[in-house]
């Protein structure tokens, strides 16, 4: 059997995806910029895209700039507000400690310019609540960025109740969306977002397009810079096929999401239940308020690379928080952030399942994973020594 | 190209010699779960001073498990004083190498040899030079801590 169940990593491009490109390529395929009518269609076609991508989002579609992916978007967002903030001598930003790293390396890249960023901790359930981001505005803060749904655990944070306090205290607020616009419901206007990142790759569109809302009034800064394409804002002959297929794909995954919903929330009972039965294992992320798709898990006593490898030979896509699958020396900073201790945020493991995924999948991924994880404890001297006492148990 | 070569990947899936011997004549073990990786070696030494029998335990990643077994075939059956000499470069290039940011994860496997050697020499009162035998895993190629 081969199950792919790192559809947080990224999705295959659907059928009506695909079929909706080929043509741009194919026929279409004229600059938007030019006069020419192959142009002038090109041209059509492109605008319409961003009004129905407005459209989904409850923005105008003046508001949509369509960039090369989620990572593009949060860096314009956030060094935006940035600039637009130091101009009034608001240099403070407020984010938390396991966004993305597109996120949190473009703040690093601030703060050696002298912005003061506060990262918010997040709760073990991995919510942060709004009464931090209330407690942590103070009168130079240029901007709080949230993420909507975390991209490793899935959970999802209270945007609305957020927003609506930053409205309050007139600051600007971004939410990286990317790994939550094809599971939850989204109006920018009714969630107070004043801008908000996308990725098409994450919901069956092609990798390297993606959108950054920014309500209007928000002044952009440039990261790419060249020609007028995205009302000055951002440079490059637009990727319009790209652009097509991701309008295709946001909009299936839209109509379609109470509907895969309902289906995510019985296969996410039924994996979470089974994964308990692993002994000293543990969920990730709360119970109840996390995107339906995403399961994440440590093991005790076990290395997430070797799970993962080991459950590849069986035919099981997934993926882990390890440091040796992160190609840095420390395990992920989500599970850290969450308070998991080192020595089990090594064994951990992400399952996002498809649309596509069926019971007979995930019971075999409930196999596959209980038989690799009691396989690699069979030798390993950590477990055996949780065995016996000589370490202590973090799970019960 | 994959992240691994077919023999490490040959030594992962099918590793050599692991286990555990339970009248070890020398037993050591390296590394720490918070740094993600532990390697536990065991030997069985004859009056020759020959490894007649060796076992490893490993926590870690693919690489740090291949590297544990190739590392225990290449002193299998050899003198100690061979063992010894057993060098993280040795393993890493019978392996057909290693990609960069993995080579700490197999320097486990030298070390928990020179420790399961050194408790060998402790338990039977031989003498060595402390020189040949580093200190713990220092953990300098992990900044966790
Ligand atoms: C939460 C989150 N933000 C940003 C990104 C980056 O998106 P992209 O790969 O389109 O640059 C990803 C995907 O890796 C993500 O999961
Ligand atoms: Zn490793
Ligand atoms: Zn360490």
């Amino acid at each position: 059997m081969f199950v792919y169940a790192d559809n947080a990593a990224t999705t295959a491009v659907s059928k009506n995806v695909l079929d909706a490109m080929v043509p741009i390529y194919t026929e279409v395929y004229g600059n938007p910029s030019s006069l020419y009518s192959v142009g002038q269609k090109a041209k059509e076609i492109l605008e319409e895209s961003r009004e129905r991508i407005a459209n989904i989002l409850g923005a105008k579609p003046r508001e949509i700039y369509f960039t090369s992916g989620g990572s593009e978007a949060d860096n314009q967002a956030i060094v935006s507000a940035a600039r637009f903030g130091e101009k009034k001598g608001k240099k403070h930003i407020i984010s938390t400690k396991f966004e993305h790293h597109a996120v949190l390396h473009t703040l690093q890249a601030l703060e050696k310019e002298g912005f003061e960023v506060t990262l918010l901790d997040v709760h073990e359930n991995g919510v942060v609540t709004p009464e931090q981001v209330a407690d942590a505005i103070r009168e130079d803060t240029a901007l709080v960025t949230i993420m909507y749904a975390n991209n490793e655990i899935g959970t999802v944070q209270p945007i609305a109740e957020i927003g609506a306090i930053c409205k309050e205290k007139g600051v600007l607020f971004h939410t990286d969306a990317v790994q939550a616009v094809s599971h939850i419901h989204i109006n920018v206007v009714e969630q107070n977002i004043d801008m908000l990142s996308i990725s098409a790759h994450k919901f069956h569109g092609p990798k390297g397009v993606g959108v950054l809302y920014a309500r209007g009034g928000v002044a952009l800064t440039n990261i790419i810079n060249g020609g007028a394409q995205e009302r000055g804002k951002r440079a490059g002959t637009e990727n319009l096929a790209g652009i097509v297929g991701m309008t295709v794909a946001l909009e299936d995954a839209v109509a379609h999401m109470d509907e895969n919903n309902a289906k995510f929330e019985k296969l996410q009972d039924r994996l979470i239940e089974g994964l308990s039965k692993i002994p000293y294992s543990e969920l990730n992320g709360d119970r109840n308020q996390r995107v339906k798709s995403n399961v994440n898990f440590c093991f005790e006593g076990i290395e997430g690379e070797s799970l993962l490898l080991l459950l590849d030979d069986k035919g099981v896509a997934v993926s882990s928080g390890s440091a040796c699958t992160s190609g840095s020396l420390d395990p992920s900073h989500v599970l850290l952030a969450i308070g998991r201790p080192h020595e089990v945020a090594h064994g951990s493991l992400r399952i996002s399942l498809g649309e596509d995924a069926t019971e007979e999948q995930v019971d075999y991924i409930i196999k596959s994973v209980t038989e690799v994880v009691e396989y690699l404890r069979s030798f390993s001297p950590f477990w055996a020594d949780l065995k016996s006492g000589k370490r202590p148990h973090v799970f019960h | 190209m994959a992240l691994y070569s077919e023999k490490v990947m040959d030594h992962f899936r099918n590793p050599r010699n692991v286990g555990v011997i339970e009248d070890a004549d020398g037993i050591g073990e390296v590394g720490n779960p918070v740094c993600g990786d532990i390697m536990k070696i065991y030997l069985k030494i004859n009056d020759e001073q020959v490894i007649n029998d060796v076992k490893f335990e490993t926590f870690g990643c693919g690489s740090a498990i291949a590297s544990s077994s190739m590392a225990t075939e290449l002193i299998k059956g050899k003198p100690l004083s061979e063992a010894l000499q057993l060098t993280n470069k040795a393993v890493t290039e019978a392996l057909d190498g290693l990609p960069p940011h993995k080579l700490h994860c197999s320097v486990l496997a030298e070390e928990a040899i020179k420790s399961a050697v050194k408790d060998y020499y402790d338990k039977n009162g031989i003498e060595y030079d402390p020189a040949d035998f580093p200190e713990d895993h220092d953990c300098e190629a992990c900044h966790v801590h």
